[in-house]
């Protein structure tokens, strides 16, 4: 009898346990989660915390010395690079491994892996389109093409080596929040997950193409109809090198091939491929004022990444030090080495180049199984690669990817993007990303470059994303390069879908790195970019894509005009809230408005628009009643229009609209073709006022009519997780505006670097140190960077170990092996 | 007396445990004491439930105010409870039980000798 007692007691008590250590749905075990030696309370740091440790590492030659300031930000100071190296891999580890982690699933289409396929298989289906994209055959060719350079190697392994010491000493009490939430543990890391994490910053930054809609209007617009809804250039324009700039003959040149006008500009079908692409809003700023327009006499160089707002942070605050070089900035985490930054000698800076590098070609294959495909009259093996996506339940999903001399076929019977349709054609890609390349390595030189020469020759290493480099060195020099590796392009070439059987539609060359726009120690006194056009129309080579107008045009302004600036002119300038596009909108919008048949209400918000002075200031309602005006004034314009198009179709850019109207009085386009009436832009005007008053007039009740409360910035978890996310920031700014703070984007490392003799550097960024959200150092810089304010960096001397900024430091010392 | 001792014994056992062992080592650490410390089968659950109770409370209350409730208000919104404290009652019961009914199995398991 007492055998049962016990057995029985036995029994339940293994259930009990069998059942709180298995998770239940979306939910985790509960055991693991809850227990105060195990689970999330584990996560839950001293607000007080010292990190401060001597750790014994068999991988390190040299001791090697960590001291965190204040703000959590790590001073590394290493013998030599590997150790440093080292030393940031464990430290990104440490604050922020489960989201570079979690950003190598994403980038390499394993998130279904640990979220699951998704509601209507949409997280299954984003996993597919970074494979059929090519992500994970770029970032291996990437990596192969790093791997060749010793140098390189040595970095990326140190740096994996770093990651990989944390990972293997966690525990499972120390386990990131994340990992406990979602039941699973970090894999090893390797010097392929910090290539995919490359390739993914190349996905997010060359989506500046519209080849797919594109394709769709010419199949139903004329070419004159074309030309005016997407120009290649808008005369507001401020380009990156100055307008009036001389640039030597094009020492490369391509032409069209002779089929072109048949088989690509005459070519009129509509795609129905809906592509899942990332917003092209993510911009930049940065600029240089040169010694003679500072009070200092030195250049001043300020940057701010616009790019989506997270948390954790995608930047890693950290300094560098060996006895080569002392370098400080944002980190990438997942990386080596300083993305953006300054060290004793100069400073660099970052925006997107958003040119077209992407290009897609028709494929003709013999059958459905995709074997062989139509190229030059003759019938070509593809390859047909099989890519497995494991869900989180352990089903395994099976898709398969031929491979063409172009790229990838990205899209194809199987897959349509966005859309749950099959698709009506055969795509491939051809994307720079594909290249081989090794931007890292322009990065580590950066690191220790030393002055213009070292500048140059670091960034000719950098082949994509493409972007502006801009510079200034404690010599005094500035200058500010667009680098990248760029294709040749005949006249529109690859603006729409190219036939993909015959390789005289293939990319030819890249234009010559030399032959890349750039400007070094101007007259003007000072450099800029804003992910505006590089360069005016006398540029040699075809520039195509699509680019930002008004922020380029307002910093240039703004610069011309500043004279003995300093620091805090220029974290005034970052901050800046002037609308240039209002400017150029709004009193043309409201010359054609008929106020006679407008209400007092109507009247009142039309007053307040008049009122408004084009800053996007926090508390002013001008802003919200123009975007709301805008965006409901354009659809009136374009929608009945871009309605009747066949597919996926772009809407053309706000300045274009604003243009053809000031300089077209019959611009043909506000004709509402929908109604028998023949529509002028007043009737356009006064009827989209009169339908925005009505959304005013319900935004006013909820109390959302002033621009913060109706733009409602956020910092968002990476999971979307609310109360891990930061809402409802008080903030200004927003698109068209240098303050490019929109609701879920903008600012994401603002830096300005005065190179004085001793460098005064100031920056900040929305989020925290510390990627564990139980730690006070989590979201700790939200509120100062939605108020505009900065930190002054610390450039860390050795000797300065004894410092009140100092708050814990953590020692590697060698251990024998 | 054995009620309190027990108790403090299972409380550091379990303590001592949690950190090497996984979170269930709070059930063995009640077995282990309740088989050689002897109490009828429910004094022993009960002993067993308390022990973890006021353990995992203390050290839940310890980590809560180092660290200020940053984290517990976060996740008891996550796991959409109303309130931390109800997260914190939560976490607790759960060692508890575990713990009682180690300490109960430890318990009949004594008896059979």
């Amino acid at each position: 009898m007492r055998i049962v007692y016990f057995l029985l007691s036995l029994s339940i008590t293994l259930i009990v346990i069998v059942l709180l250590s298995s998770g239940f749905g979306k939910a985790p075990p509960f055991g693991d989660f809850l227990s105060p030696q195990h689970g999330f309370w584990q996560n839950a740091e001293p607000v007080k915390k010292d990190y401060s440790a001597d750790l014994e590492i068999p991988y390190i030659a040299h001791n090697t010395e960590i001291y965190f300031d204040d703000r959590l930000v790590p001073h590394i100071f290493a013998e030599d690079e590997s150790d440093a190296l080292f030393a940031q891999g464990y430290l990104h580890a440490k604050f922020r491994l489960w989201q570079m982690e979690f950003q190598t699933f994403a980038a390499s289409g394993r998130l279904s892996e640990i979220l699951g396929p998704g509601p209507d298989s949409a997280i299954l289906n984003n996993d597919r389109n970074m494979r059929r994209l090519g992500m994970v055959y770029g970032a291996k060719i990437s990596l192969s093409e790093m791997e060749k350079d010793r140098t390189t190697k040595n970095q990326l392994d140190a740096y994996t080596k770093g990651v990989n010491y944390f990972i293997e000493h966690l525990t499972q009490a120390e386990l990131p929040l994340e990992y406990k939430l979602l039941n699973y543990v970090p894999e090893k890391w390797s010097n392929l997950k910090t290539a995919y994490l490359l390739k993914y910053l190349s996905f997010d930054l060359t989506g500046s193409e519209f080849d797919i809609e594109n394709t769709n209007a010419k199949s139903y617009f004329t070419e004159e109809v074309f030309k005016k809804m997407y120009p290649i250039w808008n005369q507001s324009s401020s380009p990156v090198i100055p307008a009036g700039t001389y640039f030597p003959p094009a020492s490369d040149s391509v032409s069209a091939p002779s089929t072109a006008d048949s088989l690509y500009f005459q070519w009129k079908h509509a795609v129905n491929v809906q592509t899942i692409k990332t917003d092209k809003d993510n911009g930049s700023n940065n600029w240089v004022a040169g010694g003679s327009k500072t009070l200092s006499g030195r250049p001043i160089l300020c940057n701010d990444p616009h790019l989506g707002l997270n948390l954790p942070s995608l930047w890693y605050e950290i300094q560098i030090t060996t006895p080569q070089y002392s370098v400080y900035g944002a980190s990438l985490p997942g990386a080596p080495s300083v993305v953006i930054g300054f060290n004793d000698n100069i400073a660099w800076g970052v925006t997107n180049a958003a040119r077209d590098v992407i290009d897609f070609y028709r494929i003709v294959f013999n059958g459905s199984d995709r074997s062989q495909y139509w190229l030059n009259n003759e019938w070509k093996k593809a390859d047909l690669n099989i890519e497995k996506y494991k869900m989180k339940d352990g089903a395994v999903y099976i898709d398969s990817v031929a491979y063409t001399v172009f790229g990838p076929v990205m899209y194809d019977d199987h897959f349509s993007g966005k859309g749950r349709v099959k698709s009506n054609i055969n795509l491939a890609i051809r994307w720079m990303a594909h290249e081989p390349s090794n931007e890292l390595k322009a990065l580590t030189l950066l690191n220790r470059a030393k002055n213009y020469e070292d500048y140059e020759e670091a960034i000719k290493y950098f082949s994509c994303p493409g972007q502006n480099f801009a510079f200034a060195s404690k010599s005094g020099d500035i200058a500010l390069w667009q680098q990248g590796k760029f294709p040749n392009k005949w006249n529109m070439q690859g603006d729409f879908i190219m036939p993909g059987t015959d390789t005289s539609y293939n990319w030819k060359s890249f234009i010559p790195q030399a032959e890349n726009p750039h400007i070094v120690n101007p007259e003007r006194g000072y450099v800029s970019s804003a992910n505006q056009v590089p360069a005016d129309t006398t540029y040699p080579y075809y520039l195509g894509g699509d680019y930002d107008v008004y922020r380029g045009l307002q910093i240039n302004r703004m610069l011309e005009i500043m004279d003995g600036i300093t620091t805090e002119d220029m974290q005034r300038l970052q901050n800046d809230n002037y609308n240039a596009f209002a400017e150029a909108a709004v009193p043309y919008m409201i010359q054609h408005l008929r106020e006679d048949a407008l209400t007092p209400q109507e009247k009142k918000y039309l007053e307040a628009l008049r009122a408004w002075n084009y800053r996007n200031d926090n508390e002013q309602t001008g802003p919200t009643i123009f975007v709301n005006w805008f965006d409901i004034f354009e659809e009136m314009i374009w929608l009945d229009e871009l309605g009747r198009q066949p597919g996926p179709s772009r809407m053309p850019d706000e300045p274009t609209l604003i243009e053809a109207l000031k300089s077209d009085s019959i611009f043909e386009f506000t004709d509402d073709v929908n109604t028998p009436e023949k529509e002028t832009v007043d009737d356009i005007a006064t009827r989209s006022f009169r339908k925005v008053c009505i959304k005013l007039t319900s935004l006013e009740k909820e109390g959302r009519l002033t621009w913060s409360k109706y733009k409602d910035s956020g910092i968002r978890h990476l999971l979307r997780l609310e109360p891990l996310s930061r809402f409802h920031l008080n903030t200004g700014g927003g698109r068209n505006v240098i303050n490019a703070t929109q609701q879920f984007k903008g600012p994401s490392w603002k830096m300005i670097v005065q190179l004085t003799d001793s460098t005064e550097a100031y920056g900040i960024y929305p989020g925290g140190q510390n990627g564990n959200a139980g730690s006070r150092h989590y979201d700790e810089f939200v509120g100062d960077w939605a108020e505009g304010k900065y930190y002054r960096l610390w450039h860390m001397k050795k000797e300065q170990s004894g410092d009140k900024r100092v708050s814990s430091v953590l020692k590697f010392l060698p251990a024998f092996k | 007396m054995k009620f309190f001792v027990s108790l403090l014994v299972t409380g550091l056992l379990a303590f001592a445990c949690g950190l090497y062992l996984p979170w269930w080592s709070v059930a063995v650490a009640a077995f282990v004491v309740s088989s050689i410390i002897y109490q009828p089968p429910l004094r022993s659950f009960l002993t067993g439930f308390c022990a973890i109770l006021l353990l995992w409370y203390g050290l839940i209350l310890k980590i809560n105010a180092d660290n200020q409730n940053i984290l517990v208000e976060k996740v008891s919104l996550i796991m959409g409870m109303g309130g931390s404290f109800l997260l914190l009652i939560i976490s607790c019961v759960i060692g508890a039980i575990a713990g009682g009914l180690g300490a109960l199995t430890g318990s009949f398991f004594r008896k059979m000798f």
